[in-house]
């Protein structure tokens, strides 16, 4: 029990970071976030890295853009409405395949709309919310723990791949407190010959006039990458699925409320369990299809209007009903209402 | 002192309920500043922009339209409007983190293009809504939660003057700062308030005024303690003071 | 099977996300899961501050707390806002030196402790969020034991406040007596 301390998810978010070697922070304030460049602020100068509040999120994204084409590992962090600032920015970052770390605690949208916790981000954080044609991956922890292990595995996926790894987190994780066992570094090593500074008259750029030798060719080596992230990269949990009549689908903070109605469901006699995407993108189709075989419905429960619903829809493509449960504006469903909801389904 | 008086009696232009601001916050004497200038100039139908600082909820506090801008973007909007409503007075109603961090480019742009709009920058040296992280107008020293030693010079920067830097533009016509931590200064910012109001009225063109401001919440002092650092601390870096008034 | 669901609310000054994060600690300490949700940003300014504690022997799956097992309430406006959301069967304990009236839950057990009374007269006027944590010890030893949460005192609060603690311990102490 004793390597347990009770962190809150921004600050376990940042030491975990700082564990996977990341010397370079580049932030704005925003709620719910603000934990993180405050802690990066105090602890970053204490191990020889670099804080700066950057004048908005548009030059820190940029800044991470600068640091990550010396091969530094540097990251930023932001809420929904800075995200979307950062779009351009990662945009660039795809482009040149330059790694980096960015971590969204995403709140109520659109617009300024408010601090509570939300999954009305997933659009943007799957479908590439920058122009162009490129992937970012997508984890999204749901709990302190794990929004501390997947940070620092970001780093090393964002090295592996050179991609952009966005941390999809939200409010709720982000302000909560829970016991976390700090990870331990991997030490994978990674080869970091495309850098600037090396001596290597290398260069770091996304301006590719010409489509048919050019920028066509560039976009098939990106997709190549893409496409071998795609069976490399694809985490989720089952959960009391095997002798279960209803699939739940939910990822982060709903799932965790889907547990909670999973108990209580199951006390009622009633077999229910879940599937939970842990990559947004790579998305599990395959692994969703398979675990939804032999059910008779799928609720998706989302703290939104419906966003995920679309990728679960995709994976078992009719093969299955889909039903959809949510709530949007940064509230949290409640068991009671998905229990209200699977009951129905008797 | 009589004149005293006029500032805090009630004007047509607030609404008559409690704003949410901290005790000792001075949002509220320039929202009331503000209020009490429109309505002795007569001006009725003002549209206000609010930022996204503390005062975002201005518009719930002031008989006027309200537009709410994304972060910083404030003078942008409001050149929208005007250049629609070119009839209508527009208020960009900005914080220093918003103003000046960033929404410095819409800042520069809208003032060198002299929009004919009236910009009041509420400068209380931090980031106030967001918790007391450091802002580009945080003093020398200051400590705030995102520069726990205190702000420093070598690294960050110093703290920008934004009168100054609009003073190097051709197109305002009217650049003040002010205060608003005791009466006589309210007296001033007052008169202040109003003349770029009446100078956007008179279609002279762009008008900034840049009010001192507390947040004793997130400096970490009372309310009176609050108005002395003020006094002793911001105003020998931010002198106060006409920058320019093209009638002078 | 221990699964406490725990409501601190009161004023922003009066220590109750803090004392939540203490007590999650001590749980820890003894093995338990914890837990903790404050509110957080525009919704304290000037109102009223709360956050949510759970505390089981299984690992937790929703930390967010909808319906509390037991609320503890420092000011009236927090007893208005939670009295009505506590599970049939919960506990309440409210601070009898700040709110004035009686709550009006009869399917509940509901303990009145004077914390700012407690707090004053050991010496202390900040400390009416450690009596509330003594009385609630008393009332759910299970959550943690005095021991424990003397232990959080050190390793939760930073040690520029550690001068503090003795005046804590005892006021802690003091409200669990209250309880009888
Ligand atoms: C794009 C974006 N980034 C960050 C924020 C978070 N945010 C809200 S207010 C604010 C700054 C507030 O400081 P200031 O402008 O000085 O106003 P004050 O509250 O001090 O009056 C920030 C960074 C946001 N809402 N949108
Ligand atoms: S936080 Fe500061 S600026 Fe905001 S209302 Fe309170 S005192 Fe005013
Ligand atoms: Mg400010």
């Amino acid at each position: 029990m004793s390597d347990k301390i009770l962190m809150k998810g921004n600050e376990a978010a940042a030491e975990a970071a700082i564990i996977a070697g990341c010397r370079y922070y580049f932030g704005y304030p925003i709620t719910p976030q603000n934990e993180i460049p405050e802690y990066m602020s105090k602890r970053l100068p204490e191990v020889g890295g670099t804080f700066i509040q950057a004048e908005s999120e548009t030059a820190a994204i940029n800044m991470v853009f600068g640091a990550s084409s010396t091969g530094a590992r540097s990251m930023t962090s932001s809420s929904s409405p800075g995200i979307s600032l950062k779009q351009e920015g990662i945009s660039y970052l795809a482009a040149a395949q330059l790694p980096c770390v960015v971590i969204n605690v995403s709140r109520g949208g659109p617009g300024l709309g408010n601090i509570a916790g939300s999954q009305g981000d997933y659009f943007q954080s799957t479908r590439g919310g920058g122009h162009g044609d490129y992937r970012t991956i997508v984890l999204a922890p749901y709990n302190c723990q794990e929004l501390a292990d997947l940070t620092l595995e970001a780093f090393d996926l964002a090295d592996e791949y050179r991609m952009v790894v966005l941390i999809l987190a939200d409010g709720f994780l982000g302000q909560m407190s829970e016991p976390v066992v700090l990870p331990e570094p991997s030490g994978k090593k990674f080869n970091k010959d495309w850098a600037v500074g090396i001596g290597r008259k290398n260069k770091v750029a996304s301006l590719i006039l010409s489509p048919e030798d050019g920028l066509t060719k560039h976009n098939y080596v990106l997709k190549e990458v893409y496409d071998k992230v795609e069976t490399e990269v694809r985490k989720y949990e089952e959960y009391m699925l095997d002798d279960a009549d209803y699939l739940l689908c939910a990822y982060g903070s709903s799932a965790r409320i889907c547990k909670q109605a999973i108990t209580e469901l199951r006390n009622k006699g009633i077999k229910v369990g879940y599937f939970r995407p842990i990559t947004l993108w790579p998305f599990p189709y395959d692994e969703l299809l398979n675990a939804s075989k032999g059910k008779k419905k799928i609720l998706t429960v989302e703290m939104s209007l419906g966003q995920m619903v679309e990728d679960v829809k995709l994976a078992v493509n009719g093969s299955i009903p889909v039903d959809f449960y949510g709530i949007p504006g940064g509230m949290i469903p409640t068991p009671e209402a998905i229990i209200e909801r699977v009951e129905s389904y008797e | 002192m009589s004149n005293e008086e006029i500032v805090y009696k009630k004007s047509p232009s607030m609404m008559e309920r409690e704003t949410h601001y901290c005790p000792g916050c001075t949002h509220g004497v320039v929202h009331k500043l503000i209020a009490e200038s429109l309505d002795e100039l007569g001006v009725e139908d003002a549209i206000v922009v609010a930022p996204v600082g503390c005062a975002v909820l201005i518009y719930d506090y002031m008989k006027l339209d309200g537009v709410e801008a994304a972060h910083g973007r404030a003078p942008a909007v409001a050149t929208g409007i005007k250049r629609v409503l070119s009839d209508k007075i527009v208020i960009s109603y900005q914080g220093d983190g918003d103003l000046l961090a960033i929404g410095l480019g819409e800042t520069i742009h809208a003032a060198n293009r002299g929009e004919n709009i009236t910009v009041i920058f509420v400068n209380n040296a931090i980031y106030g809504m967001t918790g007391g992280q450091m802002a580009p107008t945080t003093m020398p020293g200051q400590k705030t939660t995102t520069s726990q030693s205190g702000r420093m010079a070598d690294d960050v920067g110093l703290p920008i003057r934004a009168c100054e830097l609009i003073n190097t533009l051709e197109k305002p016509v009217y650049i003040e700062r002010v205060s608003c931590h005791n009466g006589a200064n309210i007296l001033k910012a007052k008169k202040a308030i109003k003349k770029a109001l009446l100078n956007q009225k008179e279609g002279k063109g762009y008008s900034f005024v840049e009010v001192l401001a507390t947040c004793p919440t997130n400096w970490g002092l009372t309310p009176k303690k609050a108005y002395d650092w003020l006094e002793d601390t911001m105003i020998p870096y931010y002198p106060l003071g006409n920058f320019r008034d093209q009638e002078v | 099977m221990l699964h406490e669901k725990i409501i601190f609310a009161g004023f922003g000054g009066q220590g109750v996300i803090s004392a939540g994060k203490l007590l999650a600690i001590a749980a820890m300490k003894e093995g338990k899961e914890v837990s903790h949700i404050p509110s957080y940003g525009a919704e304290m300014r000037g109102g009223t501050a709360n956050c949510a504690v759970v505390i089981a022997d299984d690992p937790i799956a929703s930390a967010i707390v909808h319906k509390p097992t037991i609320c503890i309430v420092l000011n009236e406006p927090s007893l208005d806002k939670f009295e009505p959301l506590i599970q049939e069967g919960g506990v309440l304990i409210y601070n009898s030196s700040k709110i004035n009236r009686k709550p009006v839950r009869t399917d509940i057990t509901v303990y009145e402790v004077p914390c700012n009374d407690i707090s004053e007269s050991n010496g202390s006027i900040r400390a009416a969020n450690m009596a509330a944590i003594g009385a609630l010890l008393k009332v759910k030893p299970k959550l943690a034991s005095l021991e424990s949460m003397n232990t959080a005192l050190y390793e939760g609060i930073s040690e520029r406040n550690h001068k503090h603690n003795p005046i804590n311990i005892k006021v802690i102490e003091e409200g669990y007596k209250f309880i009888n």
